[in-house]
C-alpha cells in the first residue's frame, strides 16, 4: 500500500525539492499551490500526511489547519508545518491550531525526512 | 435752709445713678440680655436729647419774651419726623449699611471717602458744638446760682462747680462712650442713661407745669383766662422768622452731630423709626404743653427784671416748694448733661477719626512701618478728643463770661450746622452730586455763616462796628447783615437765606461742572439706591441661632471636622456648655481670621457681616470681594488653560504612542516578511545543494537543472537585498539625487532595452515618439529605475495572449504625465490601493521580485518631486508617473 503525502506549498522550487526527497522514500507526492481550497483538496485526497506552508496565497496555513481540525476524521492526520517567517508567535499559534510538527525554513533534508518518518510511524501505531 | 447742700447731694446722687444705669445697661448688652435696651421706646427717648437745657429753660424764657415763637423749635423736628420719615429711613439705612460713625464720616463716605470733606464737616461741627456745650454749662451754673442766692450758706462756688461738672461729664463720656473701638457699635449704657434723663426732664417739666396750672392758677379755665389776659397770648407772628427758625430746627435735627449719633449710629433697627415718627412729636408736644402757662404765671408772680429763662426754677421756689424746684433743677441738669455727653462723643469720634488718626498715621509712616495694635491709639485719640472738646466748651464758657450772648448761641449753632444739609440731602437723593460740589457748597455756606452771623454776633470787637455798619472797606453791598443790599431782615433770617441758598446753588453748579471719580460714582449709587442694594438690617441678637448659621457657613468653607473643632475650642474658651460658643466680638474676630485664610479677608468679613452684623455689605467690601473673585477667576482660568494644555499633551502622547505601536507592528510585519523573503530562496538553495551533495546518480540534466535553481535563487536573494538597501536609503531620505539632462525619449529607450533584455516572453511596447520630445532635468538613473520597474512588471505579469504595453506622455495641468498601460487583466479593484505597499504582491505570480519594486518607485517619485499612482479603469494594469513642470523644458 502506497503512502500518500499532500504538499501544500506555493514556492515551486521548494515543492520540487520536497517532491524529489519524498518520492525517493517511496511516497506518493501530491501538490497543491494555494490556501484558498486547500482544505477541500485534503478532504478529497485523503493523504497519510500533509506538509503545509504558512504563507500561502488565498488563505494562510494556520487557517487551513484550524478548519481541517474541525473535521472529526481529520483530527489525527499528521500535519507538518513549514514557515519562513521564523517568529516564535507562529509556533504557538500553530500548536494551538493542532499542528503535529512545526519546522522553520530553511531546513535540512534529513530533518524533513526524519520528521515525516516519525509522524508516519506515530500515526500508524495509534 | 440747707437746700444748697441737699441739692449738691441730690445732684451727686443723680450722677451716681446715671453711672449705675449706664454701667448696668452695658453689662446687660454685653451679656446679650435686656432686649428692652433695644426697644423703640428707648430709641425715641434717646432722640429727645434734641431738647437741651436751652429748650428746657429757654423755651419758657423765649415764650415770656417773644410769645409763641418757641413753638418753631419743636415744629421743625416734628415736621421732619412726620412728613420726612422716609428720608430719615434712607439716612439710617445708608448709615448702617456703610457702617458710618458720624455725620462727617457719612459725608466723606458719600463723596468718595474724601477726608478733606470730613475735616470740613468736623470743623463746622466743632465750631457749632463748642458754644453749645458752653451754653449747657452756663445753664447748670445759672440754675445753681438761683439756689445759691436762696441759700448763701451752701458749699457752692461757681467756678469750681462748672469745672467739676465739665470734668464729670468728660469722665462719663470717656467711660461709656469709648469702651469699644468700633464706633459703629451701640453704646447701650450711654443711650439708656440718656433715655432715663429724657424721662426725668419730661417728668420735671410736667410736674412744674401741673403745679403752675392747678397749684397756682387754680385749674385749666382760670389759666386760659390768665393767658388771654397776658401779652404772650397775642398772636404776634413774624412769618419770615417763624419759617426760618422752623426750617433751621428741622435742618439741625437732621444735621446736628449728636442727633446723628442717636438717630443713625445708635440705631438698632430701622423699624424703631416707625415708632419714633409719632412718639417723638408726642414727646415734644408734652415738653411744650406747659411752657406758656409757666411763662405767664412767672411774669405775673415774679418781680419785673427777673430772668424768664429760669422761671421753671424760680416759680416753684417763690412758692416755697423747694422739692419741686429741686426736681426741676434735676430736669434741667439732665437736659444739659445728656446733650453734653452725646455731643462730646459724636465730636470726639469725628475729631479722632478724621483729624487725629490721619495725622498720626502719616507721621508714623514716615518714621517706621505701622506695627502692632492701632486699637489703643484710636481709643486714646478718642478719649483725648472728648477731654479736649469738653475743655474747649469749658474755656469758651469762661472766656465769654456767661453773658447774654450765649442765649442766641443755640440758633447760631443751628444755622452753622445746617450748612451740611445740601451736601447731605443731595448725597442721598442725587447721584450727580460730586465731592467738588459738596466742598464748594460747604465752603460757601460756611463762609457766609461766619461772615454774616458768627462774627457780627460774637461782640467783643472781633468784627468792628464800622464793618457791620458800612461793610468792609466801605463797600456797602458787603455789609454782613445786609448782604447784596438785602435790608430789613432779621439777621438770622438774612443769614439762613443767603448762606443756605448760595450753598445749595454752589453745590449744584459745582457738581454739574465737575466729574466724579469711580469710587464717588459707586458710593453715590450705593447711597441713592440704598434700598435696592441692601437688605433691611435686623438687630444683632447674639442668639444661638446665629452661632448655628455661623457654624453652617464655616463648615461649608473649612469642612465639617475643622469647623467643629474650631467651634468646640471657642466654646471651651468661653466656658459655654455645648458645641456652640456665644457670638462675642472676640470670637467673631477669630472666626473671621480663620475664614479669611480660606476665602480671603474681604469675603470673610462680608460673610460674617451678613450673618451677624445685620449691616449690609459696603461698596468697598464688594469691591474687595470682586477683587478676590477676579484673582480666583484668573487663577482658575490659568488652571483651566493648564488643564487644556495637559489634555492636549496627553492626546498627543496617546497619538504618538498609537503611532509608535502601529509602527512597531508594521516593523514586526516587515521583519516577518523580510525573513520570509530571505528564507524562501535559502530553503530552495539549501535543499537542492543537499540533494546534489547527498544523491548519487543524478543525471546531467538533473544536475544542471538543480544548479540553475540554486543560481536563480541566489540571484533572487541578491536582488532582494539590493531592493531592501535601496528602499531603506530612499525612506531615510539619505539619497543624493544625481541631476542630469536628457530627453524623455532617451530615458525610455534605455529603460525598455534594459527591462526586456533576456526576457523569455516577448512584450510589445508601443510608444508615441513625438510626445516624448521633452527635455528632462532630473535624476535620470532614478527615473529610469522607475520606468524599468514598470516595464518589467508588465513583461512579467501581463496575462494577455499578446502582451502589449502602451507608453504615452502628456502635458496635464502643467505636469509631465507618462502613462504605462498594458492589455492584461490588471490589478483587482480591492488590491489597487495596496500595490505600492512593501511586499504587496497582490494577485501577482511571484516569479519576479520581492514585492518591493513599486514601493521603491513611489519613494523615488517622491524624491523627484512627482508621484506615481495606479490608474483604474484602463483595461489592463495602468500606472501614471507625473513630474512637475519645473523639471520640464521646451520641446527640442
Amino acid at each position: 500500500m502506497s503512502r500518500k503525502v499532500l504538499l501544500i506549498e506555493d514556492e515551486p522550487n521548494i515543492t520540487e525539492a520536497i517532491r524529489f526527497l519524498l518520492t525517493r522514500e517511496g511516497w506518493v507526492v501530491e501538490t497543491h499551490a494555494e490556501g484558498g481550497n486547500a482544505v477541500e483538496t485534503i478532504l478529497a485526497a485523503r493523504p497519510d500526511l500533509v506538509i503545509l506552508d504558512v504563507m500561502l496565497p488565498g488563505k494562510s496555513g494556520m487557517d487551513v489547519l484550524r478548519e481541517l481540525r474541525e473535521h472529526a476524521d481529520m483530527k489525527a492526520l499528521p500535519v507538518l508545518m513549514l514557515t519562513a517567517r521564523g517568529q516564535s508567535r507562529d509556533r504557538e499559534m500553530a500548536e494551538k491550531a493542532g499542528v503535529s510538527r512545526f519546522m522553520t525554513k530553511p531546513f535540512s533534508n534529513v530533518e524533513v525526512l526524519t520528521a515525516v518518518r516519525d509522524l508516519y510511524a506515530q500515526a500508524s501505531r495509534s | 435752709m440747707a437746700t444748697m447742700n441737699i441739692l449738691i447731694l441730690v445732684c451727686l446722687g443723680y450722677v451716681v445713678l446715671l453711672f449705675g444705669v449706664a454701667f448696668a445697661a452695658d453689662r446687660m448688652a454685653a451679656a446679650g440680655r435686656g432686649r428692652w435696651l433695644r426697644s423703640p421706646l428707648i430709641y425715641t427717648l434717646s432722640l429727645s436729647i434734641y431738647c437741651t437745657a436751652w429748650t428746657f429753660y429757654g423755651a419758657v424764657g423765649s415764650a415770656a419774651r417773644s410769645g409763641l415763637e418757641f413753638v418753631t423749635i419743636y415744629l421743625g423736628p416734628t415736621l421732619v419726623m412726620i412728613s420726612w420719615w422716609w428720608g430719615l429711613r434712607k439716612l439710617v439705612r445708608v448709615g448702617r449699611s456703610q457702617r458710618v460713625t458720624s455725620i462727617a464720616d457719612l459725608i466723606s463716605s458719600r463723596y468718595g471717602k474724601s477726608n478733606t470733606l470730613a475735616i470740613c464737616v468736623t470743623i463746622l461741627a466743632v465750631l457749632g458744638g463748642t458754644p453749645y456745650i458752653a451754653l449747657q454749662l452756663q445753664s447748670i451754673t445759672l440754675s445753681f446760682s438761683i439756689f445759691a442766692e436762696a441759700d448763701p450758706s451752701g458749699l457752692y462756688r461757681e467756678g469750681a462747680s462748672v469745672f467739676w461738672v465739665a470734668a464729670g461729664l468728660a469722665v462719663f463720656a470717656i467711660l461709656f462712650g469709648t469702651r469699644n473701638l468700633d464706633a459703629n457699635e451701640r453704646h447701650h449704657g450711654v443711650v439708656t442713661a440718656i433715655a432715663l434723663e429724657s424721662v426725668v426732664k419730661l417728668f420735671a417739666l410736667l410736674a412744674v407745669g401741673i403745679f403752675v396750672v392747678w397749684g397756682i392758677a387754680g385749674g385749666v379755665t382760670p389759666m386760659m383766662e390768665r393767658i388771654d389776659a397776658s401779652e404772650i397770648g397775642r398772636w404776634n407772628v413774624d412769618a419770615g422768622r417763624w419759617m426760618t427758625i422752623t426750617f433751621l430746627s428741622a435742618a439741625a435735627f437732621v444735621c446736628l452731630p449728636r442727633m446723628f449719633q442717636v438717630m443713625v449710629v445708635e440705631n438698632d433697627d430701622e423699624a424703631h423709626l416707625r415708632t419714633a415718627a409719632w412718639a417723638f412729636p408726642l414727646y415734644l408736644l408734652l415738653m411744650s404743653l406747659f411752657v406758656v402757662p409757666i411763662a405767664v404765671v412767672g411774669l405775673d408772680l415774679l418781680p419785673a427784671g427777673s430772668n424768664p429763662d429760669l422761671f421753671v426754677l424760680t416759680v416753684p421756689l417763690s412758692q416755697g416748694n423747694d422739692w419741686l424746684a429741686m426736681l426741676s433743677f434735676i430736669g434741667g441738669f439732665s437736659s444739659a448733661t445728656s446733650m453734653v455727653i452725646v455731643t462730646a462723643m459724636a465730636l470726639s469720634t469725628m475729631v479722632s477719626n478724621h483729624v487725629v488718626m490721619p495725622i498720626w498715621l502719616n507721621t508714623r509712616e514716615r518714621r517706621s512701618s505701622i506695627s502692632g495694635d492701632v486699637r489703643n491709639v484710636v481709643l486714646m485719640a478718642r478719649r483725648i478728643s472728648i477731654a479736649a472738646i469738653m475743655a474747649l466748651g469749658f474755656f469758651y464758657y469762661r472766656l465769654s463770661g456767661g453773658g447774654a450772648a450765649l442765649a442766641s448761641i443755640g440758633l447760631v449753632a443751628f444755622a452753622g450746622i445746617s450748612q451740611i444739609l445740601p451736601a447731605l440731602v443731595g448725597g442721598l437723593f442725587w447721584r450727580g452730586a460730586t465731592r467738588t460740589g459738596a466742598l464748594v457748597g460747604l465752603s460757601v455756606g460756611f463762609g457766609l455763616w461766619v461772615y454774616t452771623l458768627l462774627l457780627p454776633g460774637m461782640g467783643g470787637g472781633i468784627m468792628s462796628a464800622s464793618v457791620i455798619e458800612n461793610g468792609p472797606f466801605g463797600m456797602g453791598w458787603l455789609r454782613p447783615q445786609a448782604l447784596f443790599g438785602l435790608e430789613g431782615l432779621d439777621p438770622m433770617t438774612h443769614t439762613v437765606l443767603w448762606s443756605l441758598s448760595l450753598n445749595a446753588l454752589a453745590f449744584c453748579v459745582a457738581s454739574l461742572l465737575s466729574f466724579p471719580s469711580p469710587l464717588e460714582r459707586l458710593q453715590g449709587a450705593q447711597f441713592v439706591n440704598v434700598f435696592d442694594h441692601s437688605v433691611a438690617p435686623g438687630g444683632w441678637t447674639g442668639s444661638v441661632a446665629q452661632s448655628e448659621d455661623l457654624m453652617i457657613m464655616t463648615q461649608r468653607i473649612l469642612g465639617a471636622a475643622p469647623a467643629q473643632e474650631f467651634f468646640q475650642a471657642e466654646a471651651e474658651r468661653q466656658g459655654v456648655r455645648g458645641r456652640l460658643p456665644e457670638p462675642t466680638p472676640g470670637f467673631l474676630e477669630r472666626l473671621e481670621r480663620e475664614l479669611s485664610g480660606s476665602v480671603g479677608a474681604a469675603t470673610a468679613h462680608a460673610m460674617i457681616g451678613q450673618i451677624v452684623g445685620g449691616s449690609s455689605v459696603s461698596v468697598e467690601d464688594l469691591l474687595a470681594v470682586a477683587d478676590e473673585s477676579a484673582q480666583l477667576l484668573e487663577y482658575s482660568s490659568q488652571l483651566e488653560a493648564k488643564s487644556a494644555e495637559l489634555t492636549r499633551t496627553a492626546r498627543k502622547l496617546r497619538e504618538a504612542n498609537e503611532k509608535l505601536t502601529q509602527i512597531s507592528m508594521q516593523k514586526d510585519a516587515f521583519l516577518g516578511q523580510v525573513s520570509h523573503e530571505l528564507r524562501t530562496p535559502m530553503t530552495s538553495i539549501r535543499a537542492f545543494s543537499e540533494i546534489m551533495r547527498d544523491t548519487d546518480g543524478l543525471s546531467a540534466d538533473e544536475t544542471r537543472r538543480y544548479a540553475t535553481i540554486i543560481h536563480d535563487e541566489a540571484l533572487r536573494l541578491t536582488r532582494l537585498l539590493d531592493d531592501l538597501l535601496d528602499l531603506s536609503v530612499l525612506e531615510n531620505g539619505q539619497v543624493n539625487l544625481n541631476m542630469g539632462e536628457a530627453s524623455l525619449r532617451t530615458v525610455l529607450d534605455r529603460a525598455v532595452s534594459t527591462a526586456l533584455a533576456g526576457a523569455e516572453r516577448r512584450l510589445k511596447v508601443r510608444r508615441s515618439l513625438p510626445s516624448e520630445r521633452v527635455a528632462l532635468h532630473t535624476d535620470l538613473d532614478r527615473l529610469g529605475q522607475v520606468f524599468i520597474n514598470l516595464i518589467s512588471n508588465a513583461q512579467k505579469y501581463c496575462d494577455a495572449a499578446e502582451p502589449t504595453l502602451t507608453i504615452s506622455a502628456h502635458d496635464v495641468g502643467g505636469q509631465l504625465v507618462i502613462d504605462f498601460v498594458d492589455n492584461g487583466s490588471g490589478v483587482p479593484a480591492d488590491a489597487q490601493s495596496m500595490v505600492f505597499e512593501k511586499f504587496a504582491r497582490v494577485g501577482f505570480d511571484k516569479a519576479g521580485g520581492a514585492g518591493l519594486g513599486l514601493a521603491i518607485c513611489r519613494e523615488i517619485m517622491q524624491r523627484l518631486g512627482g508621484e506615481i499612482v495606479y490608474l483604474p479603469g484602463q483595461g489592463g494594469a495602468a500606472f501614471r508617473v507625473s513630474l512637475p513642470l519645473a523639471h520640464r523644458q521646451a520641446a527640442q
